[in-house]
C-alpha cells in the first residue's frame, strides 16, 4: 500500500509538471485528490491493514495528499504568473507616443499680470477699487486739475461722447470717485480699461490697460511713496532691481516724479532695449495735488496723499518678449496658449 | 525740443562736462534728455579738397578727370559734375568714407580710369540749400561761393562747414514753457551744475530816427492779448544770414530762410518768446487792431492756404482785413519779400488757451503756437524785441527806428508764496535747513522776502507750496530723499463681487476655456452681422463723436460681435478648435446727459470637433453651479439674433433675463465666414452676483443606502424633458435625491409625434433604510405628477 501511494505521488508530480492548462490541473487535483480520486480509493482499503501498519500509512497518506493539493496549487499560481506576464508583455505600449491632452483654458497674458500686481498690492495692504470706463469730463479731466483749456489735454488724445462725457483716458477718475466717498485713511488700486485715440500700431491701441493707486492719510511724505513704489518694483520686477526717480510732471500731483529701473538687459552700460538710456520708464506718480485733494472735499492742510499710474501692457511685453500690441486684442488660440 | 550745445554755451559754462553725465545730471533734475547727437551724422574720411587741373576723359564724353590737391597728398577724382573749376574748393570723398547717411565711398575705376574717391553736395552732407544759401541743390558743393567760409585743403569737412555742434533733444514738460528757449534750459543748466547764468541785455543803436505816426496799435481784447509791442526798421536789407546764425538755427531744427525771418526765429529760440514780422506796406492805414475776427472773414497764411476765420480766433488786423492770426501764423499778403523796405517787428503776449483752440481749430501748429499754448510771460516781450533789433544791427539787416509802439494791460504782478520750510522739511521727509533751501530757490531766481518766496513771472507753474516742495526736492536730488514704508497698519483685500468674478474665471478656465480680451467699441455695421432687428433697442449705442474710423465708433450694447469676430479670425488662422470667453462690459445708454449703464458681461464661444449645443450648455451650467446661482429656469427661445431659432435657450432666474445659450445661426456664421457650426452663450454676471449664494454649508454624507427606480413613460415630443423632470421632482416627494435621463426614444413602435423617455430616480431616506412600499409609493407619486403632465408609463 506504501508502495502504491509512493506510485500516485511520483504519477501525479509527473502528470502535473506536464500540465499546461487551468483545466489540466484542475482535472488532476480531482483526479487524485477529489472526493472519487485515487487517494480516497486508497484510504477505503485502510480497514484492512493492521493496527501497527494503520497509523504509519494513515500519516503516509496525509502526506501524499498534502503534497499533491499543493503541487496543484504552485502549479496553478506558476500558471497565473506566466498568464500574466504574457499579458504585460502583449500589453506594452511606445510610452513617447504623442500625449492626449484635453484642451486647457488659458488665462490672457494681461489678466496673469494684473492679477500678480493686484497680489502684490493686496498685500501691502490695497483695496482693488472700479470705475466706469465711459466718465464724466469732470472726474476724467477738471477734479484732476486739468480744465478744459489746459494744454495736458492735447496730449492724451481723447474720445468725447459729448462735450461733458468722454471714454477715460486714465483710471484716475476711480481715485476721485473714491476720494469724494471716502474720508482717509485711503489705499486703493484702480486697474482697468482705458481709451485714447491713437492708431494701432505695434506699440499703441485706441484701448489699453492701466493700474493706478491711490494712498491719502495724515503724514503721507514723499519718502513714502518712494518706499512703497520700490517695493512694488522689486516685487514685481525681482529683488535686485535697481530704480531711481525722475523728476516729471502730471497736472494732478506735485511734486511729480517718473519711476525707471535699471535694464534688465544690459545692466545700465545702454543697448537696444533701452534705447541705449540704462533705463527703462516703468511709472508715473507723485504726491496728490493739494488741489485734487480740495476738488475731492479733502483738507489738504491736515492730508496729503500719493497717486501712481502703470501701464499693463507695458509691463506684460517686457514680461514675455512681447513685441507687438496688437496680439493681445487679436486673441489668437496660438498665442493665448502660450500664457 | 532740441538744443545747439555752442548756443547754450554762450551762457553757462558747462564745456567740460561729458555728454553723457551732462544728459544724466539734466534728466534727474526735470530736464529730460532724449537724445544726444553730434552734428554730421556718419560723415567720416570727407576732407576739403582743391581743385588743380580738370581733363576730359579720354574714353568718356560727360566726365572729368581732376586732380585735386588734399592737404598733405594729392588725388585723383573722376567726376560728371559740370559746375567745377581750377582753384575751387570742393568736399573730397576719400577712399573708405561715409556720407551722412552712412554711404559708404570706395577708391575705383570709371570707365578705366582710377577715381579715389568722389566729390560731394550738400545733400551729401546732410545739408540744404537753406543752410548754404550760394551752393547749388544737384551740383557740388563749392565752398568758397559762401562768404563766411574759409576753405583749406585737407581739413576736415564737418570742420569746414561748422558741423561741430552737439544736439541735444529735450523732452519738456508742459507747465515748463520757459525751458522752450535756450534761456530757459541754460538757467535749468546752471542750476544743475552750479554754475553761473550769464545773460546779456540788449542794447539797440537806432538810427535816432522817430517812428511816431508810422503805427497805431490798439488791442481790443486785452484779455485775449494782455501785451503788444511793435518797433520799426526801415531800408531793410532782405540776404541771406551769417553762417553762425544759420549753424544755430540748423542744430536747434529750424530751416534758414533770409535775414529778417532768421531773426524772428533765433529770438524765438533764444527766449522762447514767438516775434512776427510784417511788411509795413501791406499793414493799410499804419494800423494795427488786434481783435477777433468776425465770422466768415478769410485770410491766406503764410503757408499758402486759404482758412475761413470765426469769431472765436484773434486777428492781428489792419483797419480792413486780418493780417495774422495771432501767436499761430502770419497772412502771405504781408509777409517778408526780396522787395520790402520797411517792416514792422512784433513782439506780443497772447493768452494760451486762446491761442491753443485756435490753432486746432485750423489744424495748424506752429512753433510760436505750441509755445504760446502753453502761457508765456508778457515780461519776455520786450527784452525780445530789444534783442530781435540789435540783432538787426548786427547783421546790418536794416536801420531801426526810435520808439517802441506798444499797448500793455497786462499785470504781470510776482506770485508770492509763504516759506515754510517746516512744512516741506515734514512733506519730503529730509532735514534741510531753511538756508539750504534758500540757496536751492535763489539758484532759480526766486527771491526770499522776510518769509515770502517771490516768483520769477517766467515761472507760471510755481504757485503752491508743493510747487516749492517739488523744486527744493529735484534740486536735492530725488534720489537722496530716504524710502519709508506708510506707517499704520491697513487692510487689503479683495471683495466679494471681485473673488466672485475671479471664480468665474477659474471655473472656464477648468473647463477648458481661454479668456480674451476686444475692444469695448465696434461699427455699427456689426449689429447688421450677428441680424439685430432694425428696431432692436439694443441699436441705440453710446456714440463716439470723434471715433477713429468707424470700426470703432460706437460703445457695443452686445459683446457677441465681438467675440464672433475673433471666433472667426482663429477659425481663418486655421486653428483646429477655439473655446474662448472675456466677461467685460455692454455698454447701455440712458439719457444723453448721462452715463450708460455698464453690465458686465460673460460671453463665451466655440467651434471645433466634439462642440455641440450640450457640451456648450454644460460649461454654462457648471460656471453657474460654481458661482452658486441655483433655481434659473432654462426654456427654448427662437426668437434671439444670431442664434439658431430651434438650437437657443434663455435663462432666467427670477423672472429676469439671466443669459442665452444657443448655437449661432446659420446665416451669422456665414457673415463671419466660419465653415463650423458655432456656439456661443452670454450671463449677466451682475445678475449673476445678485442671485448667487456665495455660503456654502455641509450637507452630512448619506448613512442609510439609496433605492434606484427606472421609469419610462411615452409622451408628444413637444414636452421638453425639463418639464417632466420638473414633475417627477415635484411628485416623488422626500425621498427623490436625484433624477437622471438616460434615454430619449422616438421611432417604432412609438406613435409618431409622441417619445419615449426614461428616467432614473434616485431614492433615500436619511432616516433608515428604504422600504420597498416606501420607494414605489414615491415613483407611484412621480407617475401621477406625470401622467397630469400627458405622459403615461410606457408599459
Amino acid at each position: 500500500m506504501k508502495a502504491k501511494l509512493e506510485e500516485i505521488r511520483a504519477r501525479a508530480k509527473e502528470e502535473l509538471s506536464k500540465a499546461d492548462a487551468m483545466e489540466t490541473i484542475e482535472e488532476l487535483r480531482v483526479k487524485y485528490a477529489g472526493k472519487k480520486g485515487e487517494l480516497t480509493a486508497i484510504l477505503k482499503q485502510m480497514g484492512k491493514l493492521s493496527p501497527e501498519e494503520r497509523p504509519v500509512i494513515g500519516q503516509l497518506a496525509n502526506e501524499v495528499r498534502s503534497y499533491i493539493e499543493n503541487a496543484v496549487e504552485t502549479k496553478k499560481a506558476e500558471l497565473a504568473e506566466a498568464k500574466l506576464n504574457r499579458q504585460l508583455e502583449e500589453e506594452k505600449i511606445d510610452v513617447t507616443l504623442p500625449s492626449d491632452m484635453s484642451p486647457l483654458g488659458h488665462k490672457h497674458p494681461l489678466s496673469v499680470v494684473l492679477d500678480e500686481i493686484k497680489e502684490i498690492f493686496v498685500g501691502m495692504g490695497f483695496e482693488i477699487v472700479e470705475g466706469p470706463e465711459v466718465e464724466y469730463d469732470y472726474y476724467n479731466f477738471e477734479a484732476l486739475n486739468i480744465p478744459k483749456d489746459h494744454p495736458a489735454r492735447d496730449t492724451q488724445d481723447t474720445f468725447y461722447i459729448t462735450d461733458n462725457i468722454v471714454l477715460r483716458t486714465q483710471t484716475s477718475p476711480v481715485q476721485v470717485r473714491v476720494m469724494e466717498k471716502k474720508k482717509p485713511p485711503i489705499r486703493i488700486i484702480s486697474p482697468g480699461r482705458v481709451f485714447r485715440s491713437d492708431a494701432v500700431d505695434a506699440t499703441h491701441s485706441p484701448l489699453f490697460h492701466q493700474i493706478e493707486g491711490l494712498v491719502v492719510d495724515k503724514d503721507i511724505t514723499f519718502a513714502d511713496l518712494k518706499g512703497t513704489l520700490e517695493t512694488f518694483i522689486k516685487r514685481l520686477y525681482g529683488e535686485d532691481s535697481v530704480v531711481r526717480f525722475r523728476p516729471h510732471h502730471f497736472p494732478f500731483t506735485e511734486p511729480s516724479a517718473e519711476v525707471d529701473v535699471q535694464c534688465f538687459s544690459c545692466k545700465g552700460k545702454g543697448c537696444r532695449v533701452c534705447k541705449n538710456e540704462g533705463w527703462i520708464e516703468i511709472l508715473g506718480c507723485g504726491m496728490v495735488h493739494p488741489k485734487v485733494l480740495e476738488n475731492c472735499g479733502i483738507d489738504p492742510e491736515e492730508y496729503s496723499g500719493f497717486a501712481l499710474g502703470l501701464g499693463l501692457e507695458r509691463v506684460a511685453m517686457r514680461r514675455y518678449g512681447v513685441d507687438d500690441m496688437r496680439l493681445f486684442f487679436e486673441n489668437d488660440t496660438r498665442f493665448l496658449s502660450q500664457f | 525740443m532740441n538744443l545747439s550745445m555752442k548756443w547754450l554755451k554762450e551762457f553757462v559754462d558747462v564745456g567740460n562736462i561729458a555728454p553723457r553725465d551732462f544728459s544724466e545730471a539734466m534728466t534727474m533734475s526735470g530736464s529730460k534728455v532724449e537724445l544726444f547727437e553730434a552734428e554730421g551724422g556718419q560723415i567720416d574720411n570727407i576732407v576739403v579738397g582743391r581743385v588743380l587741373d580738370i581733363q576730359k576723359h579720354p574714353d568718356a564724353d560727360k566726365l572729368v578727370v581732376c586732380q585735386v590737391n588734399v592737404g598733405e597728398k594729392k588725388v585723383q577724382i573722376v567726376t560728371a559734375a559740370t559746375n567745377l573749376k581750377v582753384g575751387d574748393y570742393v568736399p573730397v570723398c576719400m577712399d573708405k568714407s561715409k556720407l551722412f547717411d552712412g554711404t559708404p565711398i570706395k577708391k575705383g575705376k570709371l570707365r578705366g580710369v582710377v577715381s579715389e574717391g568722389m566729390f560731394c553736395s550738400v545733400a551729401e552732407l546732410g545739408l540744404t540749400t537753406h543752410d548754404f544759401p550760394y551752393a547749388i541743390q544737384d551740383g557740388i558743393f563749392v565752398l568758397q561761393d559762401d562768404p563766411d567760409l574759409t576753405p583749406v585743403s585737407g581739413m576736415e569737412i564737418k570742420e569746414a562747414v561748422g558741423l561741430t555742434d552737439t544736439k541735444v533733444e529735450f523732452e519738456i514738460t508742459s507747465n515748463r514753457p520757459d525751458c522752450f528757449s535756450v534761456i530757459g534750459l541754460a538757467r535749468e543748466a546752471a542750476a544743475t551744475f552750479d554754475k553761473p547764468l550769464k545773460l546779456h541785455t540788449p542794447e539797440v543803436k537806432s538810427t535816432g530816427k522817430s517812428s511816431e505816426g508810422m503805427l497805431e496799435v490798439k488791442v481790443a481784447e486785452p484779455k485775449l492779448c494782455p501785451l503788444y509791442s511793435a518797433r520799426i526798421i526801415e531800408n531793410v536789407r532782405v540776404k541771406p544770414s551769417p553762417l553762425w546764425l544759420r549753424e544755430r538755427l540748423r542744430a536747434m531744427g529750424v530751416r534758414p530762410i533770409n535775414n529778417i525771418v532768421d531773426i524772428t526765429n533765433y529770438v524765438m529760440l533764444e527766449y522762447g518768446q514767438p516775434m512776427h514780422a510784417f511788411d509795413l506796406r501791406f499793414i493799410k492805414d499804419g494800423k494795427i487792431n488786434v481783435r477777433l475776427a468776425k465770422d466768415g472773414e478769410e485770410i491766406t497764411t503764410l503757408d499758402g492756404i486759404e482758412r475761413k476765420l470765426s469769431s472765436k480766433n484773434l486777428v492781428i488786423a489792419d483797419a480792413e482785413k486780418p493780417v495774422a492770426i495771432a501767436g499761430v501764423m502770419g497772412g502771405e499778403y504781408s509777409g517778408i519779400m526780396d522787395d520790402t523796405t520797411t517792416i514792422v517787428f512784433e513782439s506780443a503776449n497772447f493768452m494760451g488757451s486762446s491761442v491753443r483752440l485756435t490753432a486746432k481749430e485750423h489744424g495748424m501748429r506752429t512753433d510760436a503756437s505750441s509755445r504760446y499754448e502753453k502761457g508765456l510771460d508778457p515780461n519776455a516781450c520786450l527784452p525780445a524785441l530789444d534783442r530781435a533789433c540789435e540783432l538787426v544791427e548786427l547783421l546790418d539787416a536794416g536801420d531801426v527806428l526810435d520808439g517802441i509802439i506798444m499797448d500793455d494791460n497786462s499785470k504781470s504782478e510776482p506770485v508770492r508764496i509763504k516759506f515754510n520750510p517746516d512744512w516741506i522739511n515734514h512733506f519730503l521727509n529730509t532735514t534741510l535747513t531753511s538756508d539750504e533751501m534758500k540757496a536751492i530757490l535763489e539758484k532759480i531766481e526766486c527771491k526770499i522776502e522776510g518769509d515770502e518766496i517771490v516768483v520769477p513771472t517766467f515761472r507760471p507753474d510755481l504757485q503752491h507750496k508743493a510747487d516749492i516742495a517739488e523744486e527744493i526736492a529735484r534740486f536735492y536730488g530725488y534720489n537722496v530723499i530716504p524710502s519709508t514704508a506708510i506707517k499704520g497698519g491697513a487692510q487689503g483685500k479683495y471683495s466679494a463681487r471681485q473673488k466672485f468674478d475671479m471664480t468665474i474665471t477659474d471655473t472656464l478656465i477648468a473647463c477648458g476655456v481661454s479668456e480674451i480680451m476686444t475692444y469695448s467699441f465696434i461699427s455699427p455695421k456689426y449689429y447688421n452681422k450677428v441680424m439685430m432687428p432694425e428696431n432692436h433697442t439694443l441699436r441705440n449705442s453710446v456714440v463716439i463723436s470723434n471715433p477713429l474710423g468707424e470700426d470703432t465708433s460706437i460703445m457695443r450694447t452686445t459683446a457677441l460681435p465681438s467675440m464672433l469676430e475673433i471666433l472667426a479670425k482663429n477659425y481663418n488662422n486655421r486653428n483646429e478648435y477655439a473655446y474662448l470667453f472675456e466677461i467685460a462690459k455692454e455698454y447701455i445708454p440712458t439719457t444723453p446727459d448721462k452715463l450708460p449703464v455698464e453690465k458686465n458681461v460673460l460671453t463665451a464661444g466655440f467651434y471645433g470637433e466634439g462642440v455641440d449645443f450640450f457640451k456648450v450648455k454644460g460649461i454654462a451650467e457648471q460656471v453657474l453651479s460654481r458661482a452658486g446661482v441655483k433655481n434659473y429656469d432654462i426654456k427654448a427661445d427662437s426668437e434671439q439674433f444670431g442664434y439658431h431659432p430651434g438650437r437657443c435657450a434663455v435663462l432666467t432666474v427670477n423672472g429676469e433675463l439671466l443669459g442665452v445659450i444657443g448655437e449661432i445661426h446659420p446665416k451669422v456664421r456665414e457673415n463671419y465666414g466660419i465653415g463650423a457650426r458655432v456656439y456661443c452663450f452670454s450671463l449677466n454676471v451682475d445678475t449673476m452676483f445678485e442671485y448667487a449664494e456665495l455660503e456654502k454649508h455641509y450637507t452630512p454624507l448619506p448613512k442609510y443606502p439609496a433605492v434606484t427606480r427606472d421609469v419610462a413613460v411615452i409622451c408628444s415630443d413637444d414636452i421638453p424633458v425639463l418639464e417632466l423632470e420638473n414633475a417627477i421632482k415635484e411628485g416623488a416627494g422626500k425621498y427623490l435625491e436625484s433624477v437622471k435621463l438616460f434615454d430619449v426614444y422616438k421611432g417604432k413602435p412609438i406613435l409618431p409625434g409622441m417619445k419615449s423617455v426614461a428616467f432614473s430616480l434616485v431614492l433615500r431616506s436619511s432616516e433608515g433604510t428604504l422600504t420597498d412600499e416606501q420607494a414605489t409609493s414615491a415613483v407611484n407619486k412621480a407617475l401621477k405628477s406625470l401622467k397630469n403632465l400627458g405622459a403615461e408609463l410606457r408599459s
